[in-house]
């Protein structure tokens, strides 16, 4: 067998039906990427839909529910399903390879994701099939999202599928982040990595951060719903506004999270069209990292008419502008690209062009929202529809469909028709602006958001007719692209090597990809690999650079310093495996027992979960046994890594980022009550419970981690003794925290539904016994691993891991034991 | 630029572009944005002294309007889906919610402000000029959030004191023995039940207030123009002419029972 045999075999997908337990990025990328675009599709409907239902006044194509149904999926599919999705998928299948690995650190994850992401949309959508589809907007605004006023399992089809897709978001997140700072082609310094990385990095940072917070709120929202905890209840002291916050704090980055990556797939694909660097890379960083900042300081303009003082909208009104700041220095650092360049007009640059134009417009309507008195006018009407999809679709729509056209010989080998990819443009193009372009007179004139119908009287016929037709236009575009798109993997030209002249390593090779991505791995020191060296496609396709044979004898990638890029390890690579898709089906049989409010169905779905992720992380510390082996040119890596080097301890470090997001929603929340609500806590409700054992239980939990901290250098010091018989004390002591803690809430609250306050104090303790829990769990896993030998002090990363999460719990813990039974006496006594 | 591009340094004019546009335009016309934008925030809304106090409450789908205290003996005066207000002033309105969140809004008069439940939300607004203008809810409510809307009347003050004073009045006892037939049967159908006509032994509270119905532009929160034909077709009809509103069908009268009612509503003055 030769060399390139061995590599093209170990990254061989398995056939038949066992094809679905393959985890590598080649695949799990395309599959994503095609799954969103059939939401896409199915989301395309939904939206002709609605423009059937409005073309002319009056009209009874559809009745409410219907029409509510119809638009609020809309909304939601395209979000959730559709734009969050595709971009991850565009990163999952390309970044690895475009940043000289092999895959993405953890392949299994990314497949749990993708596994998680369409069971959800499916589940989503299923819906329809049973006349439930979810009515209450996709903003999901309580009361009317209450079961008082949305009776039915429409919501909470809703709340669980968007959880399940929230998942998948979150997983997709932390591959991207430690795939971007741990698995960079060798010597692949930060400052040279392709702007795709960037805008990745900061896009997945955000998810990281935004994503949580909605989580808490689905799941608030569905405690209410199926429990009655009342927390937006304002008859049991809740507040409906609480959810608009959480929403917003989500909503508003979201809409970066998806431009972003759009921005970056412009910037990618420029340069290559005019065939010159992007002009001022630094300032495109920049304003990366700085819209990814702005953005979460401006979610209060969405709320701008629920009367909030003044001072708050002015404030939020003033950071709302500032995001035109970067937008501004993108937008003038493509056009300085493009000036004085007499490019090629291909497809993919038509659709920058297209996107350039949209987007800037969609911003200056943006602007003019911003601004408080405006948008008390054009609040909720369809000005603000067009402003959005003007933003999104120009912002997402175009460049995505740039970089399907530009990409795609990646996936096929062949290139799409460039004529019926110029008629996609324009249909597409002037469509669009058909579409969206008169509705921002509609608003004007007074035409409301979310109508099933207009008045004949209110003169809004023609207007909504030629929207109408301009969508369908953009129906024929998207039908023109999909025939395109199948005629092209027979009929399409060959691409061969490159054949976009790029100086990205994604083109490293020949066209289609290979599943192992390229041949050898090159050294990179410069942004434009390709271009810099024009002998350097063949150079790694002859084979001539790192790891070119698969020195462990699987899969593996290599792990680079996170600044330097200096190889540090072989990371063994997990190959195919039914656990992702298993571990993904099992949590889909809960959620459908929670939607069918059936016990045993959570409960054997939890259980199965439980075990498989126990399965699943039974086999993560995976210890080659050759400890060290030659990845070629003269290097000789370690094929094993503890904390923090390890991509392990910067996978569990960036999920516990997201869980610090999600705690400090809850907090958020929390606090929030104590400041809109005139008196808290309210006459007559218990306000901190008994604080003597509290205190006791504290101590224990803290005397827990230093166990377990102590097990750590025991172990490190050679006493695995000590840590065999320490951990499960550890374990101990986080029980008996959550004992005392349970006793303690029990007794001060007995029935929290009956008021917001014992509900947020409950919400709380909940969160962090939870964490104890897995904690406790944790430790057991490690003692049983200490005990058969599996944990040493050569192979720690499972101790290390664990180590972190407790001190983690810990800290959250202490918090939220000082917030909810310390903080309201500190209150009283001042 | 020209100079630059002329020296033949295009990284450096590329870059002076992004600064000079990208950089310097927005900031310059974003600051001066602010300034007035934040003056016109401050301006409006606000204001001590007004003409009128006025509540509205968002129901699904139609509106309560109240006038405090407005009643010669000191009590609330009720009605639905029909605002009035002296033209010229500024009136103060109070708006809340009993259901879900809505958002009060008249496009010719003023920008909109939310109806949220647990609170209480204050606008002042103001029509210079005398005239009827359509108002509409902003923030989806659900089924019918399409069809709840209002009007918003404007009268010079003088017309609007009497308007007050005869909205103050009891319904009027029905002038002939077909009114009467029309009240009658309104009451036997159990339509007091949701709907209050005082004067009467109607006097529910969940659908709008009836005692001045006939007064009003329109019924329906704003669906149908008013008047007999229309106020039948609503009540024996309602379900197809706004689907999923909270008031049944009453499709068991007789043509003339039904013309009965209607006539007797649309005497209401």
């Amino acid at each position: 067998m030769s060399k390139r045999d061995l590599l093209t075999e170990v990254w061989r997908r398995p056939a038949g039906i066992r094809a679905l337990t393959e985890v590598n990025n080649v695949y799990v990328g395309r599959y994503f990427i095609a799954t969103a675009f059939t939401f896409f599709i199915f989301a395309g409907i939904l939206a002709l839909l609605i423009r059937l239902q409005l073309a002319v006044p009056d009209n009874d194509l559809l009745d409410p529910v219907a029409y509510n149904q119809i638009f609020t999926m809309h909304g939601t599919a395209m979000m959730f399903l559709v734009a969050v999705p595709i971009m991850e998928g565009f990163a999952v299948y390309l970044l690895p390879q475009m940043l000289g690995a092999r895959d993405l650190p953890f392949p299994r994850l990314s497949a749990f994701g993708y596994w998680c992401y369409v069971l959800g949309g499916i589940l989503l959508f299923s819906s329809f099939l049973f006349g439930a589809a979810p009515l209450d907007g996709w903003f999901m605004y309580p009361p009317l999202s209450l079961s008082q006023f949305s009776p039915g399992v429409n919501a909470d089809f809703w709340l669980l599928g968007i959880t399940f897709v929230e998942i998948s978001a979150l997983t997709a997140a932390v591959e991207i982040i430690v795939g971007v700072m741990k698995t960079r082609a060798p010597h692949m310094r930060l400052q040279d990595m392709p702007i795709f990385g960037w805008y990745m990095l900061v896009t997945a940072l955000m998810i990281i951060f935004a994503f949580p917070p909605l989580l808490v709120g689905d799941a608030m929202l569905e405690g209410e719903r199926a429990f009655g905890f009342p927390f937006f209840d304002a008859a049991r002291g809740g507040d409906p506004v609480m959810w608009q916050h959480l929403f917003w704090i989500f909503g508003h980055p979201e809409v970066y999270i998806i431009f972003l990556p759009a921005a970056g797939i412009v910037s990618t694909i420029l340069p290559v069209m005019v065939g010159r660097p992007l002009v001022a890379h630094n300032l495109f960083i920049l304003s990366a990292v700085s819209t990814g900042f702005i953005s979460f300081g401006l979610w209060v303009h969405h709320m701008f008419t629920v009367g909030i003082p003044h001072l708050s909208l002015n404030f939020f009104s003033a950071a709302s502008m500032a995001v035109a700041i970067p937008s501004g220095i993108q937008v003038f650092g493509w056009i300085a690209t493009l000036w004085g360049t007499r490019p090629k007009m291909t497809t993919p640059l038509l659709f920058i062009l297209g996107f350039l134009f949209i987007f800037s417009f969609g911003g200056l309507t943006g602007v003019m929202v911003a601004s408080v008195p405006f948008d008390w006018q054009v609040h909720d009407t369809q000005f603000v529809v067009a402003h959005f999809h003007y933003v999104l679709v120009g912002g997402m729509i175009f460049p995505v469909f740039a970089a399907l056209y530009y990409w795609m010989p990646l996936h096929s080998g062949r290139m799409m028709s460039e004529r019926v990819g110029k008629w996609v443009f324009w249909l597409k193009f002037i469509g669009f602006n058909l579409t969206f372009g008169p509705l921002h007179f509609a608003g004007l004139l007074g035409m409301p958001r979310r109508v099933y119908l207009h008045p004949e009287e209110l003169g809004l016929g023609p207007i909504n007719f030629v929207s109408t037709i301009g969508a369908f236009m953009m129906g024929v575009a998207a039908l023109l692209f999909i025939i395109d798109l199948i005629r092209h993997h027979r009929h399409g030209p060959i691409a061969g090597s490159n054949p976009w002249n790029a100086g990205s390593l994604e083109w490293a090779g020949t066209t289609p990809m290979a599943p192992s991505g390229s041949t050898s791995l090159p050294p990179v020191q410069c942004r434009y690999p390709l271009w810099e060296d024009r002998s350097l496609n063949d150079r790694v396709q002859a084979g001539e650079f790192y790891m070119a044979i698969p020195a462990t004898g699987g899969r593996e990638t290599m792990r680079t310093g996170s600044i330097s890029g200096e190889p540090e390890q072989v990371i063994v690579l997990p190959g195919p495996t039914w656990i992702p898709l298993a571990a993904a089906i099992s949590v889909a049989f809960m959620i459908v027992g929670g939607l069918l409010y059936e016990g045993w169905m959570i409960l054997v779905g939890g259980v199965v979960t439980l075990s498989l992720l126990v399965r699943w992380s039974w086999s993560t510390d995976y210890r080659h046994p050759e400890e060290i082996v030659n990845v070629g040119m003269n290097t000789r890596l370690p094929t094993y890594g503890s904390a923090p080097d390890s991509h392990a301890w910067w996978g569990l470090a960036t999920a516990l980022l997201a869980d610090l997001a999600a705690y400090g929603g809850l907090l958020f929340c929390y606090f929030y009550m104590w400041t809109v609500a005139p008196e808290w806590p309210p006459e007559g409700i218990e306000a901190t419970g008994e604080r003597l054992p509290v205190a006791i239980a504290a101590a224990i939990l803290i005397l827990g981690s230093v166990i377990v901290q102590g097990s750590v250098i025991a172990l490190r010091r050679g006493h695995a003794w000590i840590a065999k018989l320490a951990m499960p004390l550890a374990a101990l002591a986080g029980l008996a925290w959550i004992g005392l803690e349970l006793g303690v809430a029990l007794d001060a609250w007995p029935e929290p539904q009956a008021h917001n306050y014992p509900t947020m104090a409950w919400a709380v303790l909940a969160y962090n016994m939870l964490h104890v829990l897995v904690a406790v769990l944790m430790a057991l896993v490690v003692t049983l691993r200490l005990w058969l030998g599996l944990v040493t002090p050569e192979r720690s990363i499972m101790i290390d891991n664990t180590a972190l999460f407790w001190h983690t719990t810990l800290a959250f813990a202490l918090v939220g034991v000082g917030v909810v039974h310390f903080y309201p006496l500190m209150l009283q006594g001042g | 630029w020209g100079l630059l591009r002329a020296r033949g340094d295009e990284k450096l004019a590329g870059k002076t572009m992004i600064y000079l546009f990208g950089i310097g335009l927005p900031l310059v016309t974003l600051t001066a944005l602010i300034y007035f934008s934040v003056d016109l925030t401050t301006r409006s809304r606000s204001g001590d002294t007004v003409a009128a106090t006025i509540e509205v409450v968002g129901k699904r789908w139609w509106w309560e309007v109240r006038y405090p205290g407005a009643a010669p003996d000191g009590s609330d005066i009720i009605t639905a889906n029909e605002i009035r207000i002296p033209a010229g002033q500024p009136v103060e309105i109070y708006l809340s919610t009993t259901d879900v969140i809505h958002s009060f809004w008249v496009p010719a008069i003023a920008g909109k402000l939310d109806m949220i439940p647990g609170r209480l939300n204050r606008m002042v607004i103001q029509a210079d000029e005398p005239g009827e203008y359509r108002g509409q809810c902003a923030e989806f409510c659900g089924e019918q959030h399409a069809l709840m809307a209002f009007m918003l009347v404007a009268q010079p003050p003088e017309e609007y004191a009497a308007w007050l004073e005869a909205q103050a009045r009891p319904a009027p006892e029905p002038e002939d023995p077909f009114l009467a037939r029309g009240r009658d049967a309104f009451l036997d159908a159990g339509c007091g039940t949701c709907h209050r006509v005082r004067g009467t032994t109607a006097d529910g509270v969940l659908g709008p207030d009836l005692t001045h119905v006939g007064s009003r532009l329109t019924i329906g929160a704003g669906t149908l123009p008013n008047g007999i034909g229309p106020l039948a077709g609503w009540i024996a009809d309602s379900q197809s002419i706004k689907p999923r509103n909270l008031m049944p069908n009453f499709n068991n009268f007789d043509g003339e029972t039904l013309r009965a009612i209607a006539a007797w509503l649309e005497s209401l003055e």
